[in-house]
């Protein structure tokens, strides 16, 4: 009779990418909205600005939002909103890059040691270990003292020392997977390492390595903008959201406080969102892992 | 281990001079010309003319000695301008620590032990806080308590304890405020998650009273990956501390940090980050002694993460 | 629910006289999952008598485990209870304070991983003296003294050592031991066992069993010994009963289960296990999967969907339990089927 119920479950390979979306909530599809907008912004800023961002004009400096100033002016008379805008691209473009490298090296690092274990484990793991040692802002300040100030610097600076959190979040998952029973099963069959860790490897860890890179962003955009706050990252007047805060600084003391807290808040808007849905993915790593 | 970083990580440090664009010397002075006088004394101290590691093995034996080099720009002591500038340094890290110590941890406790609305409320305001960076939160809160409600100065460092200890005060919240989210959130994870096991089940079956169960089994093994966080957020504040004291022109180490980079005062950027990078390194090791202590299945060395 | 005519074929289903130690009436338990209330015990009615032991037996989903959790009110939060059970007498879940506590330290359980239900960070000896020093005010250096005499009992020498080792350093077996070395302690007057030697190898199972049996029979305790394994609870236990999708569907003394079973799910249950001693062609499995009590409809009887001899009877309402030669069934046909159940099951 009525035993057991047909699953209704949604299999269809198709459904499943909207029901991971769904599944993360109410916050996950803002957070997601909110992403996706800066990420919009970042490619077009430039060319949704209505004004010019680095026009000085000392006359308008100040000046709260009228007509098609929507955010006023900043210290140096220039529309808030624009820079905005325009500062959105190095703002996301170079955690963008911190991610890249940081996941490359890490995740290559990681699956070497995996893989080879032993020595060459060992080998990288004390490498890794000794690369500890640097915290991020130290690195980069480091980096822009011997090669002078910029992103470039600060942003390679902040991937070598973001790299050792990756690999040793990926080089876990990594070593369970290669003792999985199906890797030494395709060894035997003579697959070369390199297609079982293209074609196995990663793929089995890629939910992991994604869930990483997402909240590995919200670091590196933290990080940046402080660099570029100290005035040692992107140099004023390339508008960045960072450098915009320190210019605008003054302001606060004095009656001003938009321009400032304007950029504060699109750092702090889009780092939520991305925390929020790489919290998400990782726990889908999880359940996808157990 | 922990000490092979650091002699790795001075390595490095002392080898910038030779990473950067041109000869060390242009380096040292930050390309600046100097009169040749000035060269000879570069040359003597740094042992410029010695092969590379012998030039390393001098310059360590220096800074073992206490001698940091000289500031290009200020003509003084490397070791002195530190020393002037390092308890504003510590004392904001210090006091920076206390306020996520207490109330990082407070708070998850709370959040963590008693479900609902406080519950709720925490999470998501610790999800908020924890995407603040401190220099947000440093503007933020000179808007706040500085200009609009009086309450705290928003620069400076102040004089004697009691006014030191003001001013510090919107700086260290400044830098506590992502931390602080950060540890509240893993304690009230921790918390939880402690209290479904089963092994609390058993101290259960055999009627332990709450209060006690509470804090032999829940909390007790709830420390470990709070005091793992929290070590790791502290020492995280080393290096953070140089954007609070910029935004709030603080004397400390890390502002002067920043001023030496930007003017090229290579010297000085090496001691400084000498010193921060051992600072960093020993937080870390004594974290890892403090987690090896609360866990016994590990030994010291190895922190699972 | 239990009429009085069940009740009292409870109480005479086994052989002594004398008050029942531990009463269950009527025990039904709704849990929530997902927002909605489901039923995983159904109607459970059982006994035990002081110093005998009773087997539960059941597949997973059965709520075998989820009966020694209500005895012991070790129910997940928002769960709902209806029945009764008492304990000498008084109503278990009425209890509060310190009699709560002082039940607990009557009715002992052990249960199935001894790795994941010990506390990693602390010592064996904390784990065993804390509920003697927190509850019977027992001085520490007295409960090391008894903890470190029933280590010995268990069959761990050198127990002074061992007080100070932590979990990890342990084998799985040895850790069962001082999990039941633990239990004894506070001198309890029941045992709930629950599956106590399923994450075991063979041969530690073996060891911890004879351990347990032992001790139980020295002390003169109670037993509720829940396990998957029907021969294991047979031959330690008076009498056992049987669980499926949460209800008790047959109680009988152990020693006439195997060749007189009254229910067609014991008799499959018996007939799934291979015997060393005989050779058949092919092992017997019962069609179907087990079901859990929220899944049984609920105007039949449960187990009638993968029953061999299931009529329209079977299926016009859910069946009580009725006493029959000093066992209790719940299978209606079980007079006429007397007799054709022991052994391997028709067709």
């Amino acid at each position: 009779m009525s035993t057991g119920v047909p699953a209704a479950a949604i299999d269809a390979p198709r459904f499943r990418a909207l029901t991971s979306v769904r599944a993360t909530g109410a916050a996950g599809v803002v957070s997601a909205i909110v992403v996706a907008a800066a990420t919009f912004v970042a490619i077009f800023g430039p060319l949704l600005a209505p004004y010019d961002p680095e026009l000085p004009n000392l006359d308008l400096a100040w000046i709260g939002p009228t007509g098609g100033h929507l955010l006023g002016f900043d210290v140096q008379g220039r529309d808030v909103l624009s820079r905005l805008l325009v500062g959105a691209q190095t703002s996301m473009l170079g955690p963008l890059v911190v991610v890249i490298i940081s996941m490359i090296t890490g995740v290559l690092l990681a699956i070497v040691a995996a893989w080879r274990r032993g020595a060459a484990d060992a080998v990288i793991s004390s490498g890794l270990d000794i690369l500890f040692a640097f915290p991020g802002i130290l690195l980069a300040v480091l980096a822009t003292a011997v090669f002078g100030a910029g992103l470039t610097a600060a942003a390679i600076a902040l991937s070598l020392a973001y790299m050792p959190y990756v690999a040793r979040v990926v080089r876990g998952a990594a070593f369970r997977e290669r003792s999985q029973p199906y890797v030494a099963a395709l060894e035997v069959q003579g697959a070369s390492a390199t297609s079982i860790c293209l074609r196995h490897l990663i793929p089995n860890t890629l939910p992991l390595i994604v869930a990483q890179a997402t909240i590995l962003f919200g670091y590196a955009m933290i990080d940046l903008a402080a660099i570029s706050f100290l005035g040692l990252g992107v140099q004023p007047p390339r508008p960045d959201w960072g450098v915009m805060i320190s210019e605008n600084q003054t302001g606060i003391v004095q009656g001003y406080p938009l321009p400032a807290l304007a950029p504060g808040l699109c750092i702090v808007a889009v780092v939520v969102a991305v925390n929020v849905l790489g919290e998400r993915l990782f726990e889908q790593a999880q359940a996808a892992r157990g | 281990m922990l000490l092979v970083s650091l002699l790795v990580a001075s390595f490095l440090i002392f080898a910038a001079m030779y990473l950067a664009p041109g000869n060390p010397v242009a380096a040292l002075s930050g390309g600046r010309s100097l009169p040749p006088s000035s060269l000879r004394v570069l040359e003597q101290r740094y042992h410029l003319n010695a092969p590379f590691f012998a030039q390393y093995w001098y310059w360590l034996d220096n800074v073992l000695h206490g001698n940091l080099g000289i500031s290009i720009t200020l003509r003084e002591n490397v070791s002195t301008l530190i020393a002037s500038r390092i308890w504003t340094t510590a004392g904001l890290v210090l006091y920076s620590s206390v306020l996520i110590l207490v109330f990082g941890i407070g708070m998850g406790l709370v959040a963590g032990l008693r479900p609902g609305m406080l519950d709720t409320s925490t999470v998501i305001i610790t999800a908020i806080s924890a995407a603040i960076p401190a220099f947000v939160a440093a503007i933020v809160l000179i808007l706040l308590f500085a200009v609009k409600l009086g309450w705290f100065p928003a620069i400076g460092n102040g004089t004697g304890l009691v006014d030191s200890i003001r001013h510090l005060t919107l700086p260290a919240l400044a830098l506590a405020v992502s931390s602080l989210a950060i540890v509240a959130r893993v304690t009230r994870a921790s918390v939880r998650e402690e209290g479904e096991r089963e092994h609390v089940q058993t101290a259960v079956s055999r009627g332990i009273p709450a209060r006690k169960l509470i804090r032999r089994h829940v909390l007790r093994n709830a420390a470990i990956p709070i005091t793992t966080i929290a070590g790791i957020t502290i020492a995280s504040l080393i290096a953070v501390a140089a954007v609070v004291e910029t935004a709030f022109s603080l004397n400390g180490l890390g502002a002067y940090l920043v001023q030496a980079a930007q003017s090229k005062d290579l010297a000085v950027v090496q001691g400084i980050s000498l010193l921060l990078v051992t600072a960093f390194v020993v937080v870390n090791l004594l974290v890892d002694m403090l987690y090896a202590w609360l866990d016994p299945r590990v030994s010291l060395g190895s922190r699972a993460t | 629910m239990s009429d009085p005519a069940t009740v009292s074929a409870l109480q005479s289903a086994a052989p002594a006289a004398g008050a029942p130690l531990l009463d269950i009436a009527g025990l039904t338990v709704l849990l929530e999952v997902h927002g909605e209330k489901r039923a995983v015990l159904r109607d459970v009615s059982l006994t035990v008598r002081p110093g005998e032991a009773v087997g539960l037996v059941g597949e997973s989903g059965s709520g075998k485990s989820m009966t020694a959790r209500a005895i012991d009110r070790l129910l997940p939060r928002g769960a709902e209870v209806h029945g009764s059970i008492r304990f000498g007498g008084s109503d278990v879940n009425r209890l509060a304070g310190a009699d709560l506590r002082r039940y607990r330290n009557q009715v002992a359980m052990i249960f199935q991983d001894p790795r994941a239900h010990t506390n990693p960070v602390r010592r064996i000896g904390d784990f065993m003296t804390e509920a003697l020093q927190a509850n019977l005010a027992v001085s520490a250096a007295e409960a090391r003294r008894r903890a470190i005499d029933m280590l010995t009992q268990v069959g761990i020498d050198d127990g002074a050592r061992r007080l100070r080792q932590y979990p990890h350093q342990m084998s799985g077996g040895m850790l069962q031991r001082v999990m039941i070395a633990a239990a004894l302690l506070t001198k309890p007057r029941l045992l709930l066992a629950d599956e106590p030697t399923t994450a075991l190898d063979v041969t530690t199972q073996a060891e911890v069993m004879a351990i347990l049996d032992g001790l139980r029979r020295e002390f003169g305790l109670a037993m509720l010994f829940i396990t998957h394994d029907l021969d294991l609870a047979a031959a330690i236990c008076d009498r056992t009963a049987v669980m499926y999708a949460g209800q008790i569907v047959e109680i009988r003394a152990s020693a006439l289960l195997h060749d007189d079973p009254l229910h067609p799910y014991t008799a499959a249950l018996a007939a799934a296990r291979p015997d060393i001693a005989q050779t058949a062609p092919r092992l017997r499995a019962i069609p179907g999967r087990p079901l859990s009590a929220f899944e049984a409809p609920p105007q039949e009887c449960a187990f009638a969907p993968r029953c061999p001899y299931a009529t329209d009877a079977c299926r016009a309402d859910v069946p009580g339990l009725a006493e029959l030669d000093g066992g209790l069934s719940r299978c209606v046909r079980a007079h006429e089927l007397r007799g054709r159940l022991g052994g391997a099951p028709d067709e």
